[in-house]
């Protein structure tokens, strides 16, 4: 095994910093402790950059680069925090609230919800965008879990947990555009499917989405931490 | 096979057609075939018949003016009649010989006069599901030719050098892409031409699929043996059947001539082409969506780099290329680089395959050398919006493209000139709009597309589109403010700038050149609550579809 390290060096927001060539943005800034808004991604996960929030700029470039996705290079120039990124986050999240039925007030994720605390970190206070109120179900067949589609933003951790981690790949995205739903296996009750009841989805749902049956608010803190572990473990073995 | 023994074929061929006293060709394309083309066709072999004449009756791809279908030429003379009825087809067949039918002759000289062929020259001429047909003009001599006499990079010099770009609308270069798939590091490499046209007003593609397949299959062989690769694919929708049973006729019968397979032409390389279906989704027509569904997955983009070149299909490196710029290869290579060079503008090199629609008297498939101006197209080969109306604007590049109003008709179409005008090239849908088109209307039409096209991936595009469309349906129907308004342009902005791929990042073009060239006309919806153009039905209340 080759014993050298390609190392680079780059900018971001006017700090020097050194990273392993085929690092994304956004390991590089999370380590030097940078912090990029993010939503669909998670340590552990693989990266589908569909949220769009970790957009930066890149010095020569009017194109925007999602940072979860994105490697940096010798000499790059990155900036996290402009008018125009802030903005466009906060259209991102606006839309994402409009999109669904986002009632904090009721929610089981009530002040541990990484949607409302982006809302909240990234300086939303006023929606302009009207409400669509779509007519969404909720799946409570699972004796442990339930599914309140009013509340998923389609980030799809938990399609990938459960491709990716536990290796069952019940759920997934049926239909298309704004009418996109998740499912398990192929659209039956959560309850009636091949699902392992492991939990794991419902520990990496960013929103209310998906709960334990019974938790509400501070009872219903999310554990998603334990992703990296348990890469990191099975690695070594 | 070798060069003589095609040329052989070709000259059989030739002579075989030459026992005909008259080749009578029938266009059983689409629009002439929903016109009757096929009893035409019927009536005219029994006319012959009966008449005892010495008569092949050939049907052929499209010819061109759609909308004066069913389109025939009868050969030698190359008298082209239009309109034909089936009633007529005893008279044609009297005819011949004599003056030619007075009354379907077809005065369309016009249209055809500024006109290049290079994509569509066998189409009208060839029976699309006879490979000797294509041999007897010329196909297939540029694969022989390259395979016994030329090196893969030879190959992607001459592309390189023609100038090519990519005609699927992007408009990248095609010999950059050639040369970074042949540098790729991989035993094995994949070419796909994207047959997934999804464009409202676009059947450029379809129709080239359908009227001269093996220059398609042609061009694919020649593309994987300058970049190594020895399996291609054939992305096409599944709403094109014809086109499908054409390509899989066309592969039989190239397999059956030794054309594809292994060891074509006595070297050893070995190339061969499955046709897979898409099932309805535009947004495959993105290139990795689109290899995400030829793998079996689900359609939607993955953000690049990695790009296909280096890691596509299978994780392997991929060639993806459209079906209009692998139909151009076959003539690049044939006549060589300079010759296609020496076609079109500056920047943009070669002829374009354009769909004519809307309002506009010669509806139907066009094509132009580069740098033509849009008012050729429209007037002279388009002959102008219908009588009585006044032009307002034309639509190019589909749900990606913009509105370019009557001022900048003179303007040469290229990509970088379209491009600079707030539209873009596109795949070659051309939509022209008159006095009769509400501006607001067609952007909230193309809006519409792409909120359903959209796969959901990304928030900006499968939200931001919702919502575009719901602003724009309140300006419609006058219920809007100009904050409306504000809010719209801002929404534009982001779901332009950090949406994930193409169909997200130009969703707005439509909104955002109608704005540039038609302000009023939203103001107009807004504050006098008027549409001039009596499209919006002001006042009545429409439904909200999402």
């Amino acid at each position: 095994m080759s014993s050298t390290v390609d190392i680079k060096t780059l900018v971001i927001d006017g700090k020097e910093v050194s990273a392993r060539a085929g690092q994304t943005i956004l390991e590089v800034a999370r380590e030097n402790g940078i912090e990029i808004p993010t939503l669909c991604h998670l340590d552990g996960l693989s990266d589908v950059g569909a949220c769009r929030l970790c957009v930066v700029e890149v010095k020569g470039n009017h194109k925007l680069f999602p940072a979860c996705v994105t490697s940096i290079f010798e000499g790059m120039e990155v900036t996290t925090q402009t008018d125009r990124l802030k903005k466009h986050r906060r259209t991102i999240l606006e839309l994402l609230f409009t999109e669904r039925n986002h009632i904090c007030s009721v929610c089981v994720s009530n002040g541990h919800c990484e949607l409302q605390t982006l809302g909240q970190s990234q300086g939303l206070t006023h929606v302009r965008l009207p409400y669509r109120n779509p007519n969404l179900p909720v799946d409570a067949s699972n004796e442990r879990f339930t599914v309140d589609h009013n509340r998923c933003i389609l980030c799809t951790r938990c399609v990938r947990v459960c491709a990716e981690v536990e290796g069952a790949h019940v759920w997934d995205v049926m239909g298309r555009g704004i009418n996109s739903m998740v499912i398990t296996d192929l659209n039956e009750p959560w309850g009636e499917s091949s699902c392992t009841r492991c939990g794991k989805c419902v520990q990496v749902c960013p929103t209310g989405a998906l709960f334990d049956k019974g938790k509400v608010g501070n009872s219903h803190p999310k554990h998603p931490d334990f992703l990296p572990y348990l890469n990191m473990m099975r690695e070594a073995k | 096979m070798t060069l003589e023994e095609l040329e052989q074929i070709a000259r059989d061929v030739h002579r075989e057609n030459g026992e005909f006293d008259y080749q009578i060709n029938v266009c059983t394309d689409l629009a002439c075939a929903s016109h009757g083309s096929d009893s035409v066709r019927e009536a005219l072999a029994a006319a012959a018949q009966a008449t005892g004449k010495n008569v092949l009756i050939r049907k052929t791809g499209c010819m061109g003016p759609c909308s004066s279908g069913p389109m025939v030429r009868v050969d030698p003379a190359g008298t082209l009649y239009h309109r034909v009825p089936t009633s007529s087809a005893a008279k044609i067949i009297e005819s011949l010989g004599s003056a030619p039918v007075a009354e379907l002759q077809c005065d369309l000289n016009d249209h055809f006069d500024s006109q290049v062929r290079v994509v569509l020259e066998n189409s009208g001429y060839i029976d699309p599901e006879k490979i000797d047909d294509y041999i007897e003009r010329d196909g297939y001599k540029a694969l022989v030719q390259a395979l016994t006499e030329m090196e893969p990079a030879d190959v992607v010099r001459e592309v390189t050098e023609a100038g090519l770009r990519g005609r699927g609308g992007g408009g990248y270069p095609t010999g950059l892409k050639w040369s970074t798939v042949s540098k790729a590091v991989g035993d094995i490499k994949y070419v796909i031409c994207n047959g997934d046209e999804g464009d409202p007003g676009a059947f450029m593609d379809r129709s080239v699929m359908e009227g001269d397949p093996h220059r398609v299959l042609e061009g694919m062989a020649l593309a994987a043996f300058a970049v190594g690769a020895s399996q291609g694919y054939i992305y096409v929708r599944a709403e094109y059947p014809v086109a499908v049973a054409r390509l899989t006729t066309a592969i039989r019968e190239a397999r059956r001539r030794g054309l594809l397979g292994s060891n074509i032409c006595n070297t050893p390389f070995t190339f061969d082409v499955e046709v897979r279906l898409g099932a309805g989704a535009f947004v495959c027509g993105e290139e990795t969506a689109l290899i995400a569904s030829i793998e079996g997955k689900r359609g939607t983009p993955k953000p690049r780099p990695p790009y296909p070149a280096v890691s596509g299909l299978w994780r392997k490196p991929t060639l993806i290329n459209n079906v209009e710029t692998y139909a151009n290869i076959a003539p690049i290579i044939r006549n060589g680089s300079k010759w296609f060079h020496d076609m079109g503008s500056e920047r943009s090199k070669g002829t374009k395959v354009f769909a004519l629609s809307g309002r506009i008297r010669n509806t139907g498939l066009i094509e132009v050398p580069l740098g033509i101006t849009l008012r050729e197209i429209i007037d002279r080969i388009g002959g102008g919006v219908p009588e009585g109306h006044t032009f307002k604007a034309v639509q190019t590049g589909g749900p990606s493209g913009g509105c370019i109003p009557a001022e900048m008709l003179n303007l040469g179409v290229s990509y970088d000139a379209l491009l600079a005008a707030g539209s873009i090239m596109g795949s070659g849908g051309m939509i022209v709009m008159d006095d009769t088109s509400c501006m607001v209307s067609i952007a909230r039409f193309f809006v519409e597309f792409c909120m359903t096209e959209s796969c959901g991936k990304c928030i900006p595009c499968r939200a931001g589109t919702a919502q575009m469309y719901r602003l724009l349906t309140k300006i419609c129907n006058g219920e809007a403010t100009m904050e409306d308004l504000n809010l719209l342009v801002d929404l534009c902005e982001t779901v332009k700038e950090t949406s994930l791929c193409g169909l997200g990042m130009t969703a707005p073009n439509p909104v955002l050149s109608t704005l540039k060239y038609f302000r009023n006309e939203y103001i107009d919806h807004i504050v006098n609550k008027r549409c001039t153009a009596g499209v919006c039905k002001i006042g009545q209340v429409e439904e909200v579809m999402a």
